[in-house]
């Protein structure tokens, strides 16, 4: 049973189709991404997962439970957890403080044991904290666990939100373009990350991505969007050769001349 | 007295180095405070040497505080400040104790408008009708004016004063949540325009609800309308703390005229003391919690906080409660202790005020907000006041500026200090903005982010970078020769 199923997702803004009756699928533990040109619909998509938008045709299940429209809290509560295309960390707080935030759905907020400080109170944030430094170990931040976030180098900025986002727990990691503006050294490391964040904590993750290089490096499934609509799917070399891709990043006529 | 065995505890553990500067904040303490003392009503100078020195004494807590001391040793001395010397100073001139009362009902409110605005990120800008429902609330149910309330016999008895101080909380509570449920979607500037109109939608109903109402009676009277409501009950004192304070201030050598009236000055000053406290603490409590987080999350990026899983009409509500119920408690006390609520005391200028406090204290910071409080009361009702009573008393006695040779009582009208109030607190705002604009004592997130920005400038061109995509579709045809024709 694939963990994640949308089906005939659309969403229109006025009269622009953003997103136009996709179908999509992810299987557990697999690596995935989604490429397409500028404003082929691939973050709008990622929103609409997210909850962030709600889909205005189709549905979205997501291990075994319809999330179509849900609240974006309630969605990562469910299991799926993000990264942002333009990285959105909280700025003013440390770097363990934004791994707690992350952690906000797994914790018990309960307005008395806070005010009174009862030992469960305690315990909780103890158990947190300590989950929050393996989380920075793992992404290689321990040693910055309490600088403030937005004066970190943009690179740990992105790893931040990787830890962020894997606080929660989630079965389903999406990251949006989170290898942009690396250099090759950089993007080489996130993909051993990305890698290593399925394989030690059994997620599954979709990427956006744009470096090919990634892409091809680490995806199992490829699946490409142009104009809100998905043009193909399939292994990296599958979609490497499909015409059709070609087509949609070099313009028409490119794909036969290079054939 | 404990003062003693503290003082010898501390001695041995310290070397007379590092005891220099707590020995320096003690003398200065025991000097303001004997020159507090010494000063006479009848002096010449009297408010000058007044509006002086009680501001430096004041301020003596908050210098005790920043000693490198420890805690418990700080909190000693500084409960004996409030708790010994305070109510001296009170009993020898009971406006002292009055200002200070002021002084903290303002402070809880503005850690209560913190958690709101500091903490979540809400600019609100009604805050005090947060306030007006609490002393409205003890208002209503004890007033002697003729009100629906006392015609069908439903008033409270004086003893009820602590369920109402209760009852406060939890109506002010609600109202946060009802004021919070429509504003939800709003933010920054549209937030503060609505929550403005909030205020004035809760005063203007304050002022209607009576049958007074323009030229036709209605049969219906609730809050008195414009006139206000007077008689508003204190709760009942036990017999003995009447005469504790009496024996007290007869043994101190400084009896008062008006025992009664002073016992209940004192009463508030330690109430409003404690709730103030409370509120500190709760707030405190709150900052450095889960929710705490989630509230600063929501303030530095609403959608990040939910995708995060932050629920965000929960937390934005409980921010608005929380914030709500302090201003709902001192509501209580305020209406008791002045024994009289009128819409005047809820107009638009005292949210400003509160909301002043909050950024010279600096937003986000507890301690800031208690210090903002002290500064801002003190200048608006203190220091500019006294500083045109010293020249209404200059004046009075036709004295002769020295050395100027210019004759005081030439002074016009219109240069009175205590007519410049708002100038002078606007004035205050505007050189906070340029040298302080974290605030006079900020909270240490927010000093870090300061400090730490400082030290590292090649930040921001990183972040434009991140924001060009890169687009390879060479990469993506990697297999062909780019230099095909």
């Amino acid at each position: 049973m694939p963990l994640l199923e949308a089906k005939g997702v659309t969403k229109r803004f006025g009269g622009l189709i953003a997103v136009q009756n996709v179908d999509y699928f992810i299987e557990p533990h697999t690596i995935n991404a989604i490429i397409g040109p500028n404003g082929a619909g691939k973050t709008t998509f990622f929103n609409l997962l997210t909850g962030i938008y709600t889909p205005d045709e189709g549905k979205i299940i997501f291990d075994g439970k319809d999330i179509t429209g849900l609240k974006p809290n309630w969605i990562n509560r469910a299991g799926i957890a993000r990264t942002f295309q333009n990285i959105r960390l909280f700025g003013a707080m440390t770097v363990i403080e934004n791994c707690l935030v992350g952690m906000h759905p797994r914790l018990n907020i309960d307005l008395a044991q806070t005010i009174l400080r009862l030992p469960a109170f305690g315990q909780q944030e103890r158990e947190a904290q300590r989950r929050a430094e393996n989380l920075l170990e793992f992404v290689g931040l321990r040693d910055k666990a309490n600088e403030v976030a937005k004066n970190l180098p943009y690179g740990d900025q992105r790893r931040l939100e990787i830890a962020r986002a894997l606080a929660s727990e989630p079965k389903l990691l999406l990251l949006d373009e989170p290898t942009a503006g690396m250099n090759p050294q950089e993007s080489a490391a996130a993909m051993q990350l990305f890698r290593a964040v399925r394989d030690k904590f059994g997620i599954t993750v979709l990427l956006i991505e744009h470096d090919m290089r990634v892409v091809m490096g680490i995806s199992e499934r490829v699946t490409v969007l142009d104009y809100g609509q998905k043009i193909a799917e399939g292994t990296p070399e599958e979609v490497r050769r499909n015409p059709q891709v070609i087509e949609a990043y070099l313009g028409r006529g490119s794909a036969a001349s290079h054939i | 007295m404990a003062t003693y065995t503290i003082s010898e505890n501390k001695s041995p553990q310290l070397n007379w180095r590092e005891a220099l500067p707590t020995i320096f904040a003690i003398a200065y303490v025991l000097v303001v405070f004997t020159l507090l003392r010494s000063l006479s009503r009848t002096d010449l100078w009297f408010p000058t040497y007044s509006a002086i020195l009680f501001p430096m004494f004041v301020f003596s807590p908050f210098i005790i505080f920043a000693l490198k001391i420890p805690l418990e040793l700080r909190a000693v001395l500084i409960a004996i400040i409030g708790l010994v010397l305070m109510p001296i100073l009170g009993m020898q001139d009971s406006f002292y104790l009055e200002l200070i009362t002021q002084i903290a009902i303002f402070a809880a409110m503005a850690i209560g408008l913190n958690v709101v605005v500091g903490f979540a990120g809400l600019l609100d800008l009604g805050y005090v009708a947060f306030f007006a429902v609490g002393a409205y609330l003890w208002g209503i149910f004890t007033s002697n004016a003729n009100t629906i309330v006392r015609a069908t016999g439903a008033q409270a008895a004086p003893e009820m004063f602590w369920l109402f101080l209760f009852l406060g909380v939890i109506a002010a509570a609600i109202t946060g949540i009802l004021l919070g449920l429509p504003v939800l979607r709003l933010r920054g500037d549209y937030l503060a325009i609505v929550t403005l109109g909030f205020g004035e939608i809760i005063r203007i109903l304050v002022s209607n609800l009576s049958n007074i109402s323009s030229n036709r009676r209605n049969p219906i009277n609730i809050t008195n309308g414009a006139q206000g409501l007077p008689g508003i009950v204190s709760p009942p004192l036990p017999d003995f703390a009447f005469q504790a304070v009496e024996g007290l201030t007869n043994a101190l050598g400084l009896p008062v005229n008006n025992v009664r009236a002073f016992t209940y000055q004192l009463f508030y000053y330690g109430l409003v003391l404690l709730v103030c406290g409370l509120a500190a603490l709760i707030a405190a409590r709150l900052d450095n919690s889960p929710i705490g987080r989630a509230w600063t999350a929501i303030r530095e990026d609403e959608v990040a906080a939910q995708a995060m899983g932050v629920p965000k009409v929960k937390m934005k509500l409980l921010a608005f409660a929380m914030g709500a119920s302090f201003a709902g408690a001192m509501g209580v006390i305020f209406a008791a202790r002045n024994t009289f609520v009128s819409p005047e005391s809820f107009s638009f200028i005292q949210s400003i005020f509160i909301l002043a406090i909050v950024i010279v204290g600096g937003m986000g910071s507890i301690r800031g907000a208690i210090l903002g409080a002290v500064i801002v009361t003190l200048l608006n009702l203190q220091v500019l006041k006294n500083f045109s009573l010293q020249i209404n008393a200059l004046k009075n006695i036709d004295w002769v500026v020295p050395i100027l040779n210019f004759p005081i009582r030439d002074w016009p009208q219109q240069l009175e200090p205590a007519r410049y109030e708002r100038f002078v607190f606007g004035l205050l705002l505007i050189i906070m903005m340029i040298f302080r604009p974290s605030g006079v004592w900020p909270a240490k997130r927010r000093q870090m982010e300061l400090q730490e920005a400082m030290g590292k400038e090649e930040i921001p061109e990183k972040e434009i970078e991140a924001d060009v995509v890169v687009i390879k579709p060479e990469d993506l045809l990697s297999q062909e020769p780019k230099e095909k024709p």
